[in-house]
């Protein structure tokens, strides 16, 4: 099988047209799509992204381990303790601590809340570019309980720089724990709503069903990760393949779908979040007792070397490379972000497709700009 | 007899002027209160998401805050029919060239809030090759709504200054 | 607007691996330092190890940097990184590029391009192997390897734009994250100094 960037149209320069998608239109902000159009449909599509590039990794070099922990959860503000649990884990790795078992429960309950906040988001935002007014309305909302949640456990309202190096920076309140699992109870009675309302619409199914169809040999070919690689029957799942922080604790299952189109990368993020709720509430129910972090110093030295720590966060496997060169800042600090290992897939599947498809096909891959960007 | 002309001259320069001052006491001021007025509560914000902020935006125009109440609509596509750019965030320098295309291509009266600690001074990004220290270089600034990202009440709390500002607002024309 | 450009050619998809599944016995490697005690056996780390022996035996000026449970890095010389990835790829079941990065070691005046390669092969999910070559810091040329992991085009382009590295045979060195009149050196590099330090 032949895959290409190239397009079975004979490119007549008369009838292509260059429209330019971006970065202020209702679809994607802080992201372009230069496209080239036959009529409807799409012959050739390339992303522009940079428009959030912030130098995030020029920065980690200037500042030291501590203090890198606020500017690192920005790029991901929608999942932010999934971006910091991976700095996290390279820092202990290279440090060589060991995290006390409450600390990791905490971290790991903390993790699957904001899973759940930016799946909702990500819900959310499929139903408005589907025309499903209700999902968008519900989905915001409902997401609100769940920040609320985070709120009780961290302090702040979706920048929780809870999970940091030594484990998590406070413990959690004894009436959250029953919020917790009160909020558990009433969400996965929701989310079967959802499933009505949302997932089994045979208006969502008309636009989305066969919309974009990426095979699992693409997705292992471009590196697609996360709910785009799950979608595609590629079971990639870091808290199986290596589980980190004692998910091992844990029953759950890792959602694999084989359709590979937009509806199925927009269900198994429903899929996702159901055993979220369930890792929640295991790890609420067994918290161990105990300190929740090691004392490090505001400077901590960190011993020379290299470590490469991964996390499955919402959109995927979310990977730091940390070199150390026995100095209190990092030598270099690379964020392997899932947005830009899901972005190659991009181009692929915007080809021969009507234009109305872009903003489904865009946003089903999961893609933040700003995590992309960094 | 030239300095007469001129003194003539003057008075009536005068009459005119008192002629439009009246005027403007009685039918520009009631005009301009309910042009002000009709203007407050259909904001039409341009959808521009720049960076992380517009995480908060989204929760504010969710259900939960509902931001529509205090007549503001949620964000829309077409530039000339917007007059309020909400500047979610961060503003890199490639980002500011279309941010001042996109200031420039909307009607006039336009106003602006710079939300987020980024697009007023840099925020956490002070230090960052890619980042502007602020917005106000590039276009003009009416509300600043701190906070990183500011929550959604704070957003909301920026809109109603800004609709005091525009109840206040001494021209018909907007600028 | 550029009318569109076609490609000349971009690669066929690689078949699935045949992954040879090692030895299942726990082998003890031979080159155990003095600072490994006797520890519990870790079935992860005698299988990262031996991959690298599969690798250093195969390309013998290729160097195993270090060996983590799960994790390895390898170095190799230049001028033969494809085809350490080729191998990596078809016999090893590395195929699921992960990410691509740089190092500037401006001490050593050499710049380092790492490939962290994933792998979908069953068994060796979690496994990530970091293949490295350090280039000379004036003429960083590096071959591309689109050719084995497609994936890698955008990493390669940011890497590009980061570090200076060129790539070569890579279809398109433009931009992707800087801006397009970006005039100075490469941000990444640690003689450039940000301009708010």
């Amino acid at each position: 099988m032949k895959m290409a960037l190239e397009t079975e149209y004979s490119p007549d320069a008369d009838r292509i047209m260059a429209v330019s998608l971006g970065p202020q239109h209702p679809g994607a902000g802080h992201f372009r799509i230069r496209l080239w159009l036959d009529g409807d449909y799409v012959v050739k599509a390339l992303p522009d992204a940079g428009y959030v590039h912030r130098g995030e990794e020029k920065m980690g070099e200037y500042r030291n381990y501590i203090q890198n922990v606020p500017h690192l959860e920005r790029p991901v503000i929608l999942d932010s303790s999934n971006i910091l649990f991976a700095y996290s884990l390279g820092v202990d790795e290279l440090m060589n601590s060991k995290i006390p078992s409450r600390g990791q429960y905490l971290r790991v309950i903390m993790s699957e809340i904001n899973r759940i906040i930016s799946h909702m988001y990500f819900i959310a935002i499929q139903g408005l570019f589907l025309g499903h007014t209700t999902m968008i309305t519900w989905c915001m909302g409902d997401r609100d309980f769940w920040i609320d949640l985070g709120e009780r456990i961290a302090g702040a309202r979706v920048t929780f720089a809870y999970i940091i190096p030594g484990g998590v920076r406070n413990d959690i309140p004894e009436f959250a724990i029953e919020k917790g699992l009160r909020t558990c109870d009433w969400f996965e009675k929701r989310m079967d709503e959802y499933e009505k309302i949302f997932y089994d619409n045979p208006m969502v199914h008309q636009r989305s069903d066969g919309v974009g169809v990426l095979s699992r040999e693409e997705a292992v070919a471009f590196g697609a990760t996360g709910t785009v690689a799950r979608a595609s029957g590629l079971a990639l799942d870091v808290r199986k393949d290596e589980p980190y922080s004692s998910y091992q604790d844990f029953e759950f299952k890792t959602p694999v779908l084989t359709q590979g189109d937009s509806w199925a990368r927009a269900y198994v993020a429903l899929l996702d979040m159901r055993e979220s709720v369930k890792i929640i509430r295991q790890a609420l129910k067994r918290l161990p007792q105990g300190p929740v972090r090691l004392k490090l110093g505001p400077q901590p030295r960190v011993p020379a070397g290299e470590a490469y720590s991964r996390t499955e966060a919402a959109r995927g496997e979310m990977s730091y490379y940390i070199v150390s060169d026995g100095s209190p800042r990092p030598y270099r600090l690379k964020i392997g972000v899932p947005s830009a290992k899901n972005l190659r897939a991009l181009p692929h599947l915007l080809r021969n497709v009507h234009v109305a498809d872009i903003p489904v096909i865009y946003w089903s891959l999961n893609y933040w700009p700003v995590e992309a960007d960094r | 007899m030239v300095v007469a002309e001129r003194q003539k001259a003057g008075t009536f320069q005068v009459l005119v002027g008192k002629i439009d001052e009246v005027l403007q006491y009685a039918i520009g001021d009631p005009l301009r209160y309910l042009a002000n007025w009709g203007r407050l509560y259909s904001l039409w914000p341009v959808h521009l998401e720049t960076a992380c902020c517009s995480v908060e935006v989204g929760a504010a125009a969710g259900s939960r805050f509902d931001i529509e109440r205090f007549g503001t609509l949620e964000a829309f596509g077409s530039l000339r029919a917007c007059d309020l750019i909400i500047v979610m965030g961060t503003v890199t320098r490639k980002l500011a060239p279309r941010l001042k295309l996109i200031y420039d291509q909307m009607a006039e009266p336009k106003w602006v809030i710079a939300m987020g600690a980024c697009s007023i001074t840099g925020g956490l990004y002070f230090d960052s090759y890619n980042v502007l220290r602020g917005i106000d270089d590039i276009i003009p600034v009416d509300v600043y709504v701190p906070g990183c990202p500011p929550r959604a009440e704070a957003l909301i709390q920026g809109i109603v200054l800004l609709q005091e500002k525009i109840r206040r607002m001494p021209t018909l024309s907007g600028r | 607007m550029t009318e569109p450009t076609s490609k000349a050619s971009e690669p066929a998809i690689p078949a699935p691996p045949q992954v040879t599944a090692p030895p299942q016995q726990a082998k003890v490697p031979s080159n155990q330092s003095s600072a490994a005690a006797p520890a519990a056996p870790n079935p992860d780390l005698d299988r990262a190890k031996d991959i690298a022996d599969r690798i250093t035996s195969k390309y013998p000026g290729s160097k195993l940097e270090w060996v983590k449970p799960r994790r390895l890095k390898v170095s190799v010389p230049s001028g033969m990184i494809k085809d350490v990835a080729l191998f990596a790829r078809d016999s090893l079941g590395f195929d699921h590029i992960s990410t691509v990065s740089g190092v500037d070691w401006i001490a050593k005046s050499a710049l380092e391009v790492v490939y962290f390669v994933g792998s979908t092969a069953p068994g060796q999910e979690g496994f990530v192997l970091a293949l490295s070559e350090r280039v000379p810091r004036d003429n960083p040329v590096v071959p591309t390897l689109i050719e084995v992991w497609m994936g890698a085009e955008y990493h390669e382009r940011e890497t590009h734009e980061m570090f200076g590295l060129n790539f070569q045979g890579h279809p398109d060195q433009s931009h992707l994250f800087l801006p397009e009149d970006w005039n100075d050196l490469p941000p990444l590099r640690k003689d450039y100094v940000s301009p708010g330090r």
